[in-house]
């Protein structure tokens, strides 16, 4: 299903796709990567991974073509078998990996795996992103560690048919740009966690099958559909939009569209809801506040209450709050606001000059503060 | 995020309006900042498109790389940039005012007050959002360690003389927007959000167009309608009528516009490059022209509503009369431009590609307590972000009902008069708490004594509590306090928990003196770190 | 062959090769991890006074000033005639008024005043301002896991060698500000002290207390394996060993039927009905002071290894754990009227280090509709479900397992950081699905 083609037929196209600059430039760093019989990667694989094993000189990269899934999920497993059976250094080039999910078999097509002489394999992922003076977007890391970890347990799977059963590395190999150049740099991360949470994920994922039996029977996604019997559609499957949804997903505008004309909080983050207790709507929550609605011994609605009358009186009359000589916004009250640096209470000296000593008033340290600032830049 | 300002979202969205969530304006602007509107290429880690950079709102200079993988055309933006960044941060560096700093003499390891230079100003740089900040940060280290044909010789790529300089620039202003409430450089769109309470997530806020829709919707519109016209209305072609903020672009304009663009022009020099005579040169060079300005025209399609609208969020800014104590802050900024110019004008070699053990805690001591010190100030200055640190307990604000002297035991008997506070809120008292108010501008401390009446809270009739403070400090040295310094009977106050100065950290060792559990001295260094490898195929 | 597990004979091997590095190692450095309740006090006690006896100065390192007033504490109560030194603060009321009763207990603002005493302990922050003094032969650092990186860089000139004990099992220290940018350097100053130690010196000896005496037999496995999955412990006792029993008998009431189940089986969930609610959720608080308020009606005795006759459970022996401090300032108030004043109620941040012999406590996602980094942190549920000699009742709403299934960890991945373990998320479910084997559902 695609989902951006969907997302357009409803109405709300995503702001998704690529741009060919960064297609073809990752295109080609990986088949640079790759280049020479995989030699580079072998490489980086035995400098970060396994700097015993003896260097790979010419490691084999064996042919995965075949056809349908089926056929070349069976050829990637013959060619794991033969490799660490082999004893060298062997890279997989895009194999197909299959993992049961919710009782049907998923494909994972990762970028490499690479079976060491030892006989442990290793995935390999190969990103675009730069690896900058040796760290990398955490984000992005964080979600090419959560790809790895799949793959992980597919290739676990292969390898349990085995006997003895290799051994899944459960640190793989990300592989990026180096700095500001297009040469191959990586670094070992290590997928543990991320292979638990996934696998206890898998233990409890909701059967596919019992998502579909919850649809209304004949419920189709073509995009050919007219929009609003498309809508319905779309709208028998329970999602809960959040704003991170419209980094992630295609149908993120549809679902938000939904979310706002239902006047759901989330709609303007998660972390609002924390606050509100069972209060679920915009409508709700401001009825709340301003006292037409809710119990007022219920915690939220007390505090949503103290809450509106603190903002109505500091945006209405400049309340109390400052202590005698303070500016209050607007005109200052009263003299002696020698708040924080200003000069202005001081007698008319020479320029003034709101040296360290005197800034926030806290004497010396003002200037220490800046220290970092003004350590030199080169390390000494 | 405080329930007031979840309020202020909420009733944006039921108004259609962003919502103050301050009163006063919490970041400096100065007189003439200097706007960069940049755009980078898709794919590859800071390789500049082009870029709209001045002073004047109204005469912005374009500076555009045709190519973005050649590195000639590359080099010749980062010097185009160079010719408009440095003489405007040179322009401040020569405007200096005498001032004293507290410095550890060096051979009584005394604290001594040195006569310095304190530039009276600081160029100040205002960016799109903070992707923009992010790509300040690359090109300046992708800058700074470059070599000029005068440093190296033999340098296979020499970079144009003043790009390492602007490299070193962009990295000090790149690693001072981390400092809390500094604002040398400032993302627009991080200084709005923080003025504005706008009905939509903070991460589509992020979405310059969008967040100045909210806050200053077209007449006739809402600010939701508005907010998703600007982040989805497409033209006729296909393209976002209010293009990204940068600096990545949007992928539709990328594949249908920029790149036949950018073929078109490869053509045209391949083709010039072979003219075999004047003529066809000359004809050829038509081309080229007509490619390279079509470029051009691209991306000042792409950038002129981003800077204009950058413009329009300072305007609403300017609005909000500026915080007193946002002048404070600008006051550290300006000591950290100080700095810097002193560093340069020393000749000590670029920044290190990773702090050492030293620097790296005395950065993070400087941030934790400008944190701090941001939160304090901005609270001391604005009764909104008060009422938020009320609502949390941080602070209580009621009047003085009994003011009762008394003293402190002990030799000299000083003034400890007890003052009663009746307040609405709710402050996290805990035994003997310290709270602190705005005395002319200084903290005045007091000790928390207990809840007056009997039961647990001290509820009064009328729903507030009794607070019963005594007053420690700030009363002068006789035993009767001076006038003014005690809270008066029928006074408004407002205490809080937090501290309002900021005290120093402890010193910590010289990085030479690095102790052992810290891997020791960081290793001699060369005096200048090495470029990064350069290799022929990096660009093109 | 068959081996017995003696607990006092692992515990003491496991002391006396830690008393053996730090007195007579080659290395500069020795770690120790303590797991909860594995007599981590006792130990720095002991190796203060074996360092003090073998002449060599030594100074101790905590990480709050209560911790340094009840190390000076213990060291007097163990050797009253021992000189020590407590540095303190220049504020107002910087140590506890119970050392003034210490005759041998000197106190001072002034490194300096304190110079020639055998022993000297401090905060870390006070510590981080003395200058220009002869450094210190040895040195002990307590709560090493909770020290920043920064603040060990601050202080590390004091001393030549150093004695690090901690519990890395719970909360890690934090900074205010981001700190990304240093991720993934060895010495990042917002990691713990003892991460930034081990990262410059991986040869130091590393040691472990494997023997817990405060948690019961019923608790020590499961904490052991949710927090600790790389470095196992043992309970000290048996499961025959603690006792807890009710001289009034159930009224059949939730309250009482969990803490029956509790008395029984070392846990027990009292679970209400699903429900979102703000973080004080007043039904929970109020079942949470029910709860407190039965454990005292009933008459409780507590029988342990400590003493043959049981000791009766009285107030300052339970102690009500949350995560925020408003629910704590709820909870206390909800007993307030109660009539129950004395048990302590606090967050998990400061019961860490302490032990009572029933903990009631409000799990950390009861009712909440999301659940962010905080309320999933693994310290935080660590100290909570931690602190019990005999039992822990844990409060919640259901729901709690969706509510993690729909928030599965995403964390962000910073290359060249070590992966702590566990996984936040992964302990939820683990120490969870437990709970759910002692569960009592409230029928309000």
């Amino acid at each position: 299903m695609n989902k951006a083609v969907l997302a357009s037929a409803l109405g709300s196209p995503s702001a998704f796709g690529q741009s060919q600059f960064a297609f073809m430039r990752g295109n080609a760093f990986e088949a640079r990567v790759k280049a020479d019989g995989g030699a580079e990667l072998l490489r980086l694989v035995h400098e970060k991974l396994d700097a015993e094993a003896e260097p790979p000189v010419g490691g084999a990269v064996p042919d995965l073509g075949a056809s349908g899934p089926e056929g070349r999920t069976a050829r990637t497993a013959l060619a794991l078998r033969e490799a660490t059976a082999a004893g060298g250094w062997t890279l997989l080039d895009h194999p197909l990996l299959a993992l049961e999910v919710a009782g049907s078999p998923a494909f994972l097509e990762p970028d490499a795996v690479v079976v060491h002489p030892d006989g442990a394999w290793t995935v390999v992922e190969i990103k675009s992103f730069p690896m900058l003076d040796g760290s990398a977007d955490p984000a992005k890391v964080g979600a090419a560690a959560r790809q790895s970890a799949v793959y992980v347990l597919a290739l676990e799977q292969v390898a349990a048919r085995l006997d003895p059963a290799p051994e899944v590395h459960h640190t793989v190999l990300l592989v990026c740009p180096k700095d500001f150049s297009n040469l191959p740099t990586a670094s070992a991360v290590d997928v543990r966690k991320q292979c638990s949470v996934t696998r206890r994920q898998l233990e409890r994922l909701t059967r596919v099958e019992d998502i579909a039996d919850a649809l209304p029977e004949g419920t189709c996604f073509s995009p050919d559909l007219p929009a609003a019997e498309l809508t319905a559609a779309v709208e028998s499957v329970p999602a809960t939009y959040v704003p991170e949804c419209l980094a992630a997903c295609e149908l993120a505008f549809h679902c938000r569209a939904r979310s706002r004309a239902e006047g759901a909080v989330t709609s303007l983050g998660r972390s609002l809801r924390a606050e509100l207790g069972a209060l679920t709507t915009v409508t709700d929550v401001l009825s709340a506040a301003h006292g037409h609605t809710g119990d007022p011994e219920d915690p939220t609605v007390e505090a949503l209450r103290r809450a509106a009358k603190l903002r109505m009186e500091a945006l209405g009359t400049p309340s109390p709050a400052m202590g005698k000589g303070d500016a209050a916004p607007g005109p200052a009250r009263g003299a002696g606001n020698g708040a924080a640096g200003h000069d202005g209470a001081a007698p008319d000296n020479e320029p003034q000059v709101p040296g360290p000593s005197r800034g926030a008033g806290n004497g010396a340290t003002s200037h220490d503060a800046a220290a970092p600032d003004n350590e030199p830049q080169g390390s000494k | 995020m405080t329930l007031i300002t979840t309020l202020a979202r909420l009733e944006a969205v039921s108004t259609g309006r962003a919502q103050p969530l301050t009163t006063v304006r919490h970041r400096h602007l100065t007189d003439h900042p200097l706007v960069l509107v940049p755009l980078t290429t898709a794919g590859e880690a800071g390789a500049p498109l082009g870029a709209l950079v001045g002073t004047d709102r109204d005469a912005p200079r374009l500076l555009v790389v045709p190519q973005p993988r050649d590195r000639d055309l590359r080099f010749a933006f980062l010097t185009e940039l160079a010719d408009i960044v440095l003489p405007y941060i040179d322009a401040y560096a020569d405007d200096v005012e005498a001032a004293e700093r507290n410095e550890t003499d060096p051979e009584t390891g005394k604290r001594v007050k040195v006569e310095v230079e304190l530039c009276a100003d600081a160029p100040q740089l205002i960016v799109p959002g903070r992707a923009g900040i992010e790509l300040v940060r690359l090109l300046g280290r992708s800058m700074r360690f470059r070599r000029t044909a005068e440093q190296d010789p033999e340098t296979p790529y020499p970079a144009p003389p003043r790009v390492p300089l602007l490299g070193r620039w962009l990295t000090h202003y790149g690693e001072r927007a981390r400092v809390p409430g500094s604002s040398l450089l400032t993302a627009l769109t991080d200084a709005l959000s923080r003025h504005w309470a706008t009905g939509q997530s903070s991460l589509e806020d992020q979405h310059l167009g969008a967040l100045l829709a909210w806050i200053d919707p077209p007449r006739g519109e809402s600010g939701a309608e508005a907010a998703l016209r600007a982040e989805l209305e497409r033209d006729a072609q296909g393209q976002l009528v209010c293009p990204p903020a940068g600096p990545a672009t949007d992928p539709a304009f990328d594949n249908k516009l920029l790149a036949p663009a950018i073929e078109r022009y490869d053509r045209a020099r391949t083709a010039f490059a072979a003219a075999e005579d004047g003529v066809e040169a000359d004809d050829r060079l038509g081309e080229l022209t007509a490619a390279e300005r079509q470029i051009h025209e691209l991306v000042a399609s792409r950038t002129r509503p981003t800077w204009d609208a950058v413009w329009h969020g300072l305007d609403l800014l300017r609005t909000l009369p500026e915080g007193p104590r946002a002048a404070d802050r600008w006051t550290r900024d300006r000591w950290s431009f100080t700095g810097h110019r002193d560093r340069v004008l020393a000749g000590e070699p670029p920044q290190p590609r990773r702090d050492d053990a030293v620097t790296a805690a005395n950065k993070l001591a400087t941030r934790e307590r400008e944190q701090a010190r941001l939160e304090a100030q901005e609270a001391l200055d604005d009764p909104l972000v008060m009422a938020g640190r009320r609502l949390g307990g941080e602070a209580f604000a009621g009047e003085v009902i009994d003011v009762v002297m008394a003293y402190s035991e002990g030799k000299r008997a000083a003034p400890r008069p007890l003052v009663t506070v009746r307040t609405d809120d709710r402050p996290h008292l805990g035994e003997r708490a310290k709270v602190y108010r705005s005395l002319g501008g200084k903290p005045q401390s007091a000790e928390f004594v207990g809840y007056e009446a009997d039961g647990s809270a001290g509820v009064s009739d009328n729903g507030g509590v009794l607070v019963v403070l005594r007053i420690l400090d700030k009363m002068g040295r006789g035993k009767e306090p001076e006038p003014g310094s005690v809270p008066e009977k029928g006074e408004p106050l407002c205490f809080t928990l937090f501290e309002h100065e900021q005290r120093g950290g402890a010193k910590l060792p010289e990085p030479e003196d690095t102790p052992w559990t810290h891997g020791g001295p960081p290793g001699e260094t060369e005096a200048a770190p090495p470029p990064d490898a350069v290799t022929p195929e990096d660009v093109l | 062959m068959t081996t017995v597990f003696d607990p006092g004979a692992e515990a003491a091997r496991a002391t006396d090769a830690i008393l053996r590095d730090t007195l007579h190692g080659a290395h500069r450095g020795v770690v120790v991890d303590s797991p909860p309740g594995a007599g981590k006090s006792t130990l720095v006690v002991r190796a203060a006074l074996e360092l003090a006896q073998a002449g060599r100065p030594l100074m101790v390192i905590a990480q709050t000033n209560a911790q340094v007033d009840d190390l000076v504490v213990r060291l007097a109560e163990k050797n009253p005639e021992l000189p020590v030194g407590r540095l303190h603060s220049s504020d107002s009321d910087p140590y506890d008024k119970a050392l003034d009763e210490l005759p041998n207990v000197r106190k001072s603002a002034k490194a300096g005043d304190l110079a020639g005493l055998d022993v000297v302990i401090s905060t870390a922050a006070k510590w981080a301002h003395v200058k220009g003094v002869e450094p210190w032969r040895h040195a002990i650092v307590d709560e090493a896991y909770q020290m920043r990186s920064d603040a060990l860089l601050a202080v590390a000139g004091l001393f030549e060698r150093a004695l690090f004990v901690g519990d890395p099992g719970q909360l890690d220290p934090f900074a205010i500000v981001g700190s990304e940018q240093w991720a993934g350097l060895s010495y990042d100053p917002s990691a713990s002290a003892v991460t930034t130690l081990l990262a410059h010196n991986p040869e130091l000896p590393q040691h472990r207390l494997p023997v817990s005496w405060r948690l019961p037999a019923s608790a020590a496995p499961l904490v052991s394996a949710a927090f600790y999955p790389f470095t196992p412990f043992r309970s000290g006792t048996g499961h025959g060993d603690r006792r807890l029993a009710f001289a009034v008998p159930s009224d059949g009431s939730a309250p009482d039927r969990v803490i029956d189940e509790a008395a029984e089986s070392g846990w027990g969930l009292l679970e209400l009905p699903a429900r979102h609610t703000p973080r004080t959720d007043p039904e929970a608080v109020r079942a949470l002071a029910l709860v407190v308020r039965r454990l005292l009606d009933r008459g409780g005795a507590a029988t342990s290894e400590r003493s043959p006759d049981a000791a009766p459970l009285t107030a300052d022996r339970i102690a009500v754990g949350t995560a925020h401090r408003d629910q704590a300032a709820a909870v206390r108030a909800a007993l307030a009227e109660l009539g129950v004043p004395e048990v302590t109620v606090d967050t998990a941040n400061r019961l860490q280090g302490r032990e009572f012999d029933v903990t009631v406590v409000l799990h950390p996602l009861s009712g909440r509709p999301d659940a962010t980094a905080f309320h999933l942190e693994t310290g935080r549920l660590c100290v909570l479900a931690s602190r019990h000699r005999h039992a822990c009742i844990v409060v919640c709403r259901a729901g709690v397992t969706d509510l993690l299934d729909d928030h599965p960890s995403t964390e962000p991945v910073q290359l060249g950081v070590t992966v702590k373990f566990p996984d936040g998320w992964e302990a939820n479910h683990a120490v969870f699905s437990h709970l759910s084997e002692h569960r009592v559902v409230w029928e309000s």
